[in-house]
């Protein structure tokens, strides 16, 4: 996984010649402390403190109820903590998984309500496929191919204790 | 959560931090330069006012409207109320329109409880007469933990007309729910008989309410509601139970005033004590708004336990 990260932090140097505008915002939960790394390895790099935040999409969600689902509780929401303008920002999305794409449609719609980023990319640590929606990872950590069935669990040690990758049959 | 909010006494203690939390991330939708979230787009919410309200019911629908919900508001004194309709046929008349929530307010207590056991919709009691008015005390609790950080162990002082506050009856039953030392006071006119059994030590010295206190509550005096003599005048009661700087110094250094609105100045507070630096009585209404959010955000989803509901 470390290996995976620091290469993902070279590549955005790589792409982007102009760093300074380059901002990270992690999808809650496990997105945020993936975010905070590749900040943390591209400051290592770079020399230049790169803005990092963190998006809470719950409120964005296209499966809350009233749809289909109505009898499920509300999921728990948390904080979005963005404290820097994304007007003009290249913003790179970080999450763990990448599947259906539905919680990225959800944070596009949500960064947006915050400003307007000059491009937004996505970072994903695993793209496991399945994709119902026309979206696609920039940079991915590494691709999985799973079947429907199967569960991608990240585990990280700031929120699980450990690094690691399970998927779950 | 339960269907509806009817009142705090149907809330556990999980359920009321759920609401406290969530209104944490509601509050910073709101200091957003686009105050708007997509969460309750297409639900249809009806505000119910047969009472005048500014507060709670601009609060309301700000909340509803930061959620995208669509949101209408009946205003009693121009609807058939006038021409004799009871409040069971204005509900069922409501509900056949299909909205999804309904927040009430009444004069009467229980009428939230008659409409929830009619409705389909969800049913917010935004105050039903000397009964509950949930949504308050929620963003009270909201207020109080954002200065003292938490509510189990604080002298919390409530000061005024207990006999027709609703604020009085679901404060008491949150704060208490918490963990708060709760001390009530009022005019012996005023205080309902039997009001210990909520777990509120009583007295009619302010002097003993406020005397170390981290919270003091100050309670209109609903001269509304009032058609008995419950005190000689005015001014006596300003003098025996109005909270002035003087009394707010026998609470502890960094206490806090709060007040749930309409405040009578002169009556039961100090215009001094009002605009003082202790007061909180604006941020009570700015939390309102993040407190509602929450509670509308919870009700939208679906029933933990279908069967108990």
């Amino acid at each position: 996984m470390a290996r995976a990260l620091a290469r993902i932090a070279h590549e955005i140097l790589e792409r982007n010649s102009r760093i300074e505008d380059v901002a990270l915002v992690g999808i809650r939960t496990r997105g945020v402390p993936l975010a905070r790394r590749i900040a943390k390895t591209l400051n290592e790099i770079s020399n230049h403190e790169t803005p990092c935040g963190a998006l809470d999409i719950t409120l964005y969600r296209d499966d809350l109820s009233g749809n289909s689902s109505g009898d499920r509780p509300q999921p728990v929401i948390h904080k979005t903590e963005i404290d820097f303008s994304v007007d003009g920002k290249l913003v790179l999305l970080v999450d763990d998984v990448l599947y259906t794409g539905r919680t990225i449609r959800a944070a596009l719609d949500a960064l947006i309500d915050f400003g307007r980023p000059k491009a937004i990319q996505l970072i994903v640590l695993i793209d496991r496929g399945h994709r119902e929606l026309p979206i696609k990872a920039d940079y991915v950590g590494k691709n999985i191919p799973t079947s429907a069935t199967q569960q991608v669990q990240v585990h990280l040690a700031e929120i699980d204790g450990k690094d690691e990758v399970e998927v779950l049959p | 959560m339960k269907k509806d909010l009817l009142g705090i006494a149907d809330l556990t203690a999980d359920d009321i931090y759920r609401v406290l939390e969530t209104a944490e991330a509601m509050r910073e939708v709101g200091q957003r330069t686009i105050k708007k979230v997509p969460t309750l787009r297409g639900k249809t919410v009806v505000n119910l006012f047969y009472e005048p309200s500014t507060r709670t019911r601009t609060s309301f629908e700000i909340a509803e409207k930061r959620l995208s919900a669509d949101t209408l508001n009946v205003a009693v004194a121009a609807s058939s109320v006038l021409k004799g309709e009871t409040l069971v046929d204005t509900a069922m008349n409501i509900e056949a329109m299909a909205p999804d929530m309904i927040v009430l307010r009444h004069a009467s207590s229980g009428a939230c409880h008659l409409l929830s056991r009619i409705c389909k919709s969800r049913i917010i009691n935004a105050g039903d007469g000397m009964h509950e008015h949930p949504t308050q005390a929620l963003l009270d609790a909201f207020t109080i933990r954002e200065h003292k950080k938490t509510i189990e162990g604080l002298k919390i002082a409530i000061v005024g007309d207990l006999l027709h506050s609703r604020v009085l009856r679901s404060n008491a039953l949150l704060l208490t729910k918490l963990g708060a030392n709760l001390w009530v006071c009022g005019p012996p006119t005023l205080v309902p008989p039997g009001i210990e059994c909520l777990g509120v030590k009583v007295t009619t010295s302010v002097k003993e309410a406020v005397q170390d206190a981290d919270v003091i509550m100050m309670l209109r005096i609903q001269q509304e509601r009032m058609q008995g003599a419950f005190f000689p005048s005015l001014r006596e009661y300003f003098d025996v139970f109005g909270m002035t700087k003087e009394r707010v110094a026998l609470a502890k250094p960094d206490v806090i005033i709060m007040h749930p609105g309409p405040m009578n100045r002169g009556v039961e507070i100090a215009s001094d004590v009002a605009d003082g630096p202790y007061s909180v009585i604006l941020e009570q209404v700015a939390n309102g708004v993040a407190v509602r959010m929450a509670v509308l955000y919870l009700l939208a989803g679906g029933v933990e336990d279908e069967a108990a509901a």
